[in-house]
């Protein structure tokens, strides 16, 4: 007979008995799966993780989850991340995020989020569009999309967010698709298990305002080569690709930060001093 | 299908709970999330369909009692896909849809399912693990038939997606 260790956590014991709201068939659904499976895989007890969001139809995440959670302000779940991270670094934090919110509202936090590189993973549920205000063009909306909201289409280029996350320096990127459960729960894995800021872009088809995009689990495709440690290499690589190239294309090697005195101290009276007027 | 690797009956065991299980659960991740959106025709057919799986489910943990199997990682199960063969996508949902097409999803899962356990039985000369997956097989071949009955009771018009009344891009 094998003797094995007994696993410590199913998916389930990750997910909340609050029932999820999204459109059905909306790709957010397969994420909530891969997240709680990619949870119950680390092993990670539900209390020593946190989940940080900010407003938008992917921002209702940390509700779904059995872990700690906070459904932030508009575009700062970074910037609120960054802080806990800083003060308690024993947490495994994630930060779950859409176009609108990461990108336009949040895109400044962006930048520097990937800047800090501190120990956190973002995953950006992109469906290149605002769902929850009903169909605005998101940041990566393509130009030529068009709507009663956009007729003809915006005609602007759209934000390439994996780029500008290499370029800000996050230290691992990767791109996956939502309903390829089983690889955006390994892609997820090990971007938390990765040091630093860990950037995950999931495209998540919306299919009320955007349905073409239920063709997505038709058009993407594995990367055809391993990830690189070289941020141009890969910056490169990704400007070249079609948009639907999934797998991990970047890791790198930058130490994070970790914050500074107070944090290592972890001493509520470093804190007071330090901000005392 | 996959499956070519399990190598014993606890294995297999372990695969089978595991897909009957992850069947009933989406079922009422479907039924609520029908619910949610008023389609109640088609939530209580998820839950019927959920009650059917889960005592699938039962049945074979019955089985199991006595069994060496062991504990599978959401990562290690052999399906040659994303998911569990019997599993309906979420992808495929839409809050208008009608049983018909609820059926026919269903349908094709457990075509899946069949042919999961067909296609082992094919490729294993196991004995123990052939006895298994004949009657697994069997069982989900049933299980077809049994959809395929409840598919006569709706006209095949009701195939179509219906007519969203606050359709896409027409804020």
């Amino acid at each position: 007979m094998t003797v094995q260790t007994p696993r410590r956590y199913k998916a389930s014991d990750f997910k909340s008995d609050i029932n999820p709201i999204w459109c059905p068939g909306c790709g957010d659904y397969h994420v909530l799966l891969s997240v709680t499976r990619a949870l119950a895989e680390m092993g990670t007890p539900p209390e020593d993780i946190a989940v940080i969001s900010g407003i938008g139809c992917s921002s209702r995440f940390p509700a779904y989850t059995n872990c700690y959670g906070f459904h932030g302000v508009h575009g700062r779940s970074l910037a609120l991340a960054t802080g806990l991270k800083v003060a308690r670094p024993d947490l495994t934090v994630l930060v779950m995020s859409g176009d609108g919110d990461g990108f336009s509202i949040g895109g400044n936090h962006f930048l520097h989020a990937c800047r800090r590189n501190v120990d956190m993973t973002y995953i950006v549920m992109d469906n290149r569009v605002y769902g929850m205000t009903k169909g605005q063009p998101s940041p990566t909306t393509e130009p030529d999309w068009d709507s009663a909201l956009s007729p003809g289409g915006t005609g602007l280029s759209p934000f390439h967010p994996l780029v500008i996350a290499l370029a800000s320096g996050a230290n691992f990127v990767a791109r996956t698709f939502s309903g390829d459960i089983r690889n955006a729960t390994r892609i997820i894995v090990e971007a938390v298990q990765h040091p630093g800021f860990s950037f995950v872009e999931i495209l998540s088809p919306c299919v009320t305002f955007r349905p073409d995009e239920r063709e997505w689990k038709n058009m993407v495709h594995p990367a055809a080569v391993e990830p690189t440690d070289d941020p141009a290499r890969a910056a490169r690589r990704i400007m070249t690709d079609d948009g639907f190239n999934v797998g991990v294309l970047y890791k790198g090697r930058r130490k994070p930060f970790a914050g500074q005195v107070a944090a290592e101290a972890g001493d509520a009276a470093v804190f007071d001093e330090e901000f005392a007027l | 299908m996959s499956g070519g690797d399990i190598a014993t009956v606890g294995e297999l065991l372990a695969h089978a709970h595991a897909m009957e299980l992850e069947a009933q659960e989406r079922y009422e991740f479907l039924a609520r999330q029908m619910e949610t959106h008023n389609n109640r025709e088609l939530a209580r057919l998820f839950q019927t369909l959920a009650r059917v799986e889960g005592k699938h489910a039962r049945e074979i943990e019955e089985r199991m009692k006595g069994m060496d199997v062991p504990e599978i990682g959401p990562l290690d199960f052999r399906w040659e896909g994303a998911e569990s063969p019997e599993a309906l996508d979420l992808g495929d949902m839409d809050y208008l849809m009608s049983p018909r097409r609820a059926l026919l999803l269903a349908l094709a899962a457990e075509q899946r399912a069949h042919a999961f356990f067909a296609g082992l039985l094919e490729r294993t000369a196991d004995e123990g693990i052939r006895r298994f997956a004949a009657e697994f097989a069997e069982e989900e071949r049933e299980h077809v038939d049994r959809v395929h009955r409840e598919l006569r009771k709706y006209p095949e018009e009701d195939d179509r997606r219906h007519e969203d009344m606050d359709p896409a891009g027409e804020g």
